[in-house]
């Protein structure tokens, strides 16, 4: 549709090529007909491949060797201390009892203290504000301990992530060769399913905060990396040329203009970092972790959708709280120019007060322990338990039926078509469809994935898991479109709706499971919601972003030609955010493909049912890696050839 | 205005140094120091993710931390994570054990790591259930022979043109396929994937009277809120499950035992002592579990409600 209404872009090369593409899928639907069934690469879950049974052997061969080899004792042994004193330091600094004394170091009063003072010093008194009010909030949940156990791995896992993630993010924005070396590693650590490297990472780091650290960094390096590569490549070429022409060293060149002119991307890198290290929370808690993940994760043990729901707001709020602060502290460093005359002395004023908090917190308990006399959590938590509960009950019949519709219309035919195909008939088309929308390389792409696909021996599992991700990522561009477009228009709507999206990005999906579970059973579908509920903001987000960026020339001049709301989105401003919604799109993706393992906890089976059974039992272990294998190579594949279709090849990566 | 915020941020100041005093950290002695904790040292004992398990573990915890001194660490992680701990000398004592010849023949026979230590008194038992109303319904539902009669009552979205036989958590074994296939019963097998989604689905199964039959087992805390009905498969005998695709007849009823790290036995505290000693029933076991569940107490005072309420069974742990 997009090829008739907008002939001013490049979108097809041949005219023909809608119709080519079109052709294919007809023609494969034509020999799916007297094919199906055959050659479909079927395993079931408890049948193994030689290649399941050998990951299986490496992974038993580290583990008996673990005491005795140097790389351990010598290698990851030091690491683990490292990262091990470093997560202790904060826990005894905030969270819990340490050097002798029943409470930490800093009680609530001066954690609040020094946070909003350190918020108003960074970002302004909005923030400020924001930050003391959120993390009161915490104590009145009754869940203080907690909340600083995860804030203190949080902070672990992200200062880490800095220390490495930017030198390595100036080396990828300076060298085109290792940028292009570690792009594909960095897909990689984000798209594998944390629950595959879980086990081994208790392998090589103990259980404990260390390790819960360590697979957290692994998933939140990744944006700090990319972000810092990203601002040290926007920066213009011109002043640049204009320190070498001046005949600055590298050395120079780098802290004199490179940081200083990419340090607002680098910060939202920091921003990214600390939002991905939130959303592990729940997850490294099945290795121990302390903090409101095990609250969520116990809950789910008994069905306590309530207790779930009060750690999962806590979360949430942290994740509100730290990114409206870095937030507004990378918008701060555009406008540091004009400095406050008051600010020098209420610094030191406000800085005294903070001090006398922090000594407060240290020397009295009641300045240490949050007291418990106004706790609102059993509140929130019978509150959130009881609608749940009115829409399991009275919301469930229609759920059923919309679920019903949506299985039956769209996915049943489509996972009908990619799992009883023959395999060499799906890889066909897909090879085809790589050559008609993209270039040589999308082809070669596409034809290696196939082969790993088929390599894993989860060949029809990853049809399965592709059926379902497909339904998922039109829900959510579906959702990003119109949404993001309502949002883009309206500033009010952007207003009221955003705290919805970050709830939807950073609340636990175990504390919605229950719930949704109850609304939809145990099926594909449930999965897909909870896809959608996790990958839908970040698209629309993206969409918002796009329409609102468009010039406002160009939207005056359409209304002064007279077009109506509706000529204006679909010939103005949908057209124009195009490139945002080819970002939404890959973004989206990735979300939805982040969540398949989830998936495999509500009935999804496939490849996430394969991960966490590997997750789950030894001898399904290689199993389980070769099917987290399979997710990121599916997320490859539909990523390039997605990207090859659209206008701007790539460009747009962040 | 700087004047204003400078005098409150000064009466705060002195308000803060001067008029509020409260009880001084460091005047009461630290609580963690007390004596008794030399003899037992720290105990690890490693929480498996289900309320069962939790409820074991509670008890264990208490009586070691009250009636020995121990100082017990608590580490929450799934099965295969705290057997891996033995090796690395984190993880002393897992406390319900169900089956895992793999884990048993890699960490007892070959890394010689680990080793057993006895049973829980807990009987295992696996199998098909039906949610309360249906077998009050459909008498004969409980016969597996009968089954193919009802199975168009329990299709879904999920099964296609068959019934749904609905699968829990993979950490447990299952031979339901298998199940299917050989006693020629016209289901599918669908994966849940989790406790959470069985439980879901038989609550919602009991109060909507919708048709569902899935796998269960017991002891299970659900079992307190709704009395689940099981579905009788061909009797098991010795061997009728040896070769895992022609298995015909219903699940052994598992043991379930007790683990220790090998190091921890070797020392032979008294908190290995009483890991050994520990024994009860599966309607202990369901009691503690409804306490924590349903009653939402913490892991803590749950177990002391029951050792209470039973000195002699943890008398009888404790006996030298």
């Amino acid at each position: 549709m997009a090829a008739t209404t907008v002939p001013l872009q490049r979108t097809w090369r041949r005219p023909g090529k809608p119709v080519l593409v079109a052709g294919v899928l007809l023609a494969w639907v034509l020999i799916w007909l007297p094919t199906r069934g055959l050659h479909t690469l079927g395993l079931s879950p408890a049948d193994l491949t030689p290649l399941h049974h050998w990951l299986n052997d490496v992974n038993d061969t580290v583990g008996a060797n673990r005491n005795s080899s140097p790389i351990f004792l010598y290698f990851f042994n030091e690491i683990r201390a490292a990262v091990d004193s470093l997560v202790t330091l904060l826990q005894d600094l905030i969270a819990q009892p340490s050097y002798g004394r029943p409470v930490p170091v800093l009680g609530w009063l001066g954690v609040v203290a020094v946070v909003a003072y350190l918020s108003w010093v960074f970002a302004g008194w909005k923030p400020a504000l924001l930050a003391a009010a959120g993390f009161v909030f915490f104590g009145l949940q009754g869940l203080w301990e907690e909340s600083m156990d995860t804030l203190a791995l949080t902070l672990g896992a992200v200062l880490i992530s800095l220390l490495i993630g930017i030198p390595l993010g100036i080396w990828a924005g300076l060298s085109d060769r290792f940028h292009r070396l570690v792009t594909p590693a960095l897909d990689f650590m984000q798209t594998m399913p944390t629950f595959v490297y879980l086990a081994p990472l208790t392998l090589f780091f103990l259980i404990g905060p260390a390790s819960a650290t360590i697979a957290t960094l692994i998933y939140a390096v990744p944006p700090a990396i990319r972000l810092t590569a990203h601002g040290i490549r926007s920066v213009p070429r011109s002043a640049v040329e204009a320190t070498e022409s001046l005949g600055a060293t590298g050395r120079q060149k780098l802290t004199g203009v490179l940081l200083p002119l990419a340090k607002r991307t680098i910060i939202l890198g920091v921003n990214q970092t600390i939002m991905a290290a939130l959303s592990m929370v729940t997850i490294a808690a099945l290795i121990d972790a302390p903090g409101l993940g095990k609250t969520v994760v116990k809950a789910l043990q008994t069905l306590d959708v309530g207790t779930a729901f009060n750690a999962g707001l806590a979360i949430v709020v942290m994740a509100v709280v730290l990114d409206r602060v870095t937030t507004a502290a990378g918008n701060r460093v555009r406008t540091t120019g004009r400095v406050q005359r008051f600010r020098k002395p209420l610094l030191v004023v406000f800085g005294v007060v903070a001090a006398v908090c922090a000594y407060l917190s240290h020397t009295y308990f009641w300045a240490a322990e949050f007291p418990d006399d106004f706790a609102i959590g059993s509140t929130l938590s019978k509150g959130a338990d009881s609608v749940a509960l009115w829409a399991q009950e009275d919301l469930s019949t229609t759920t059923e039926a919309i679920k019903n519709a949506i299985t039956y219309a769209l996915l049943n035919p489509l996972e009908a078509l990619l799992v009883e195909s023959p395999w060499w008939l799906v890889g066909a088309v897909a090879v085809l469809l790589a050559a008609l929308l993209g270039n040589l390389r999308a082809v070669i792409v596409t034809a290696v994935c196939v082969a790993v696909l088929i390599g894993t021996g989860l060949w029809q599992d990853s049809m399965t898991t592709l059926a379902m991700t497909i339904v998922a990522t039109a829900m959510v561009m579906i959702l990003g479109v119109v949404v993001g477009v309502w949002m883009g228009r309206n500033r009010l709507a952007d207003r009221v709706i955003r705290p919805v999206l970050d709830a939807g990005q950073t609340m636990p999906a175990f504390v919605y499971l229950v719930p949704f579970l109850a609304l939809f059973s145990a099926t594909r579908f449930t999965a897909i919601v909870a896809a959608v509920v996790f990958a839908a903001p970040v698209a629309i987000k993206i969409v918002a972003d796009g329409v609102r960026g468009i010039p406002a020339t160009t939207a005056e001049a359409a209304t002064a030609a007279g077009s109506s709301t509706w000529q204006m989105i679909t010939k103005v401003q949908l057209p124009m955010a195009r490139p945002s919604l080819t970002l939404a799109a890959n973004q989206g993706l990735i979300y939805v493909l982040s969540m398949v393992v989830v998936g495999g906890l509500v009935g999804a089976g496939a490849l996430g049912y394969d991960v966490v059974a590997g997750f789950s039992q030894g001898q399904l272990y290689g199993k389980g890696l070769a099917a987290g294998a399979a997710i990121v190579v599916l997320g490859i594949m539909l990523d390039r050839i997605a990207r090859a279709s659209s206008p701007s090849k790539g460009s747009n990566q962040p | 205005m700087k004047l204003l915020r400078l005098t409150a941020t000064a009466t705060l100041t002195a308000l803060a140094l001067t008029a509020c005093g409260g009880e001084k950290i460091g005047d009461t002695p630290a609580a963690g120091a007390s004596s008794g904790a030399a003899a037992c040292g720290t105990f690890n004992l490693a929480v498996n993710p289900w309320v069962g398990y939790e409820a074991n573990a509670a008890v264990i915890a208490y009586v070691a931390e009250k009636n020995l001194g121990c100082k017990v660490t608590k580490k929450d992680l799934k099965e295969e994570i705290a057997w891996q701990g033995f090796g690395t000398g984190e993880v002393d004592a897992i406390v319900e054990n169900w089956g895992h010849d793999d884990l048993k023949k890699k960490y007892i026979d070959e890394q010689k790591t680990a080793v057993a230590a006895g049973e829980t008194g807990n009987k295992g038992v696996i199998g098909w259930y039906v949610a309360p109303w249906m077998a009050a319904q459909y008498p004969d539902i409980t016969d597996w022979n009968n089954l193919n009669k009802y199975a168009a009552q329990f299709k879904t979205s999920e099964s296609g043109d068959k019934g749904q036989l609905l699968d829990g958590d993979p950490s447990f074994v299952t031979n339901d396929e298998a199940l299917v296939k050989n006693l020629k019963l016209n289901y599918k097998v669908v994966y849940a994937g989790s406790e959470a989604a069985l439980i879901t689905a038989f609550r919602q199964s009991e109060a909507k009277k919708t048709p569902l039959i899935g796998y269960f087992y017991e002891p299970q805390w659900f079992l307190s809120e709704l009395k689940l009905v099981k579905i009788n498969l061909p009797k098991y005998e010795t061997g009728c499950d040896a070769d895992a695709a022609k298995v015909a007849c219903d699940y052994p009823e598992y043991v379930l035992d007790k683990i220790v790290s090998k190091k921890f036995a070797d020392a032979g505290g008294p908190a290995y002592q009483l890991v050994k000693k520990f024994t009860w029933t599966n309607d202990d076991q369901n009691l503690v579990a409804k306490y924590i569940s349903e009653d939402k107490l913490s892991a803590d005072d749950a177990a002391k409600k029951w050792v209470e309420a039973n000195p002699d069974k943890v008398k009888a742990w404790l006996a030298q």
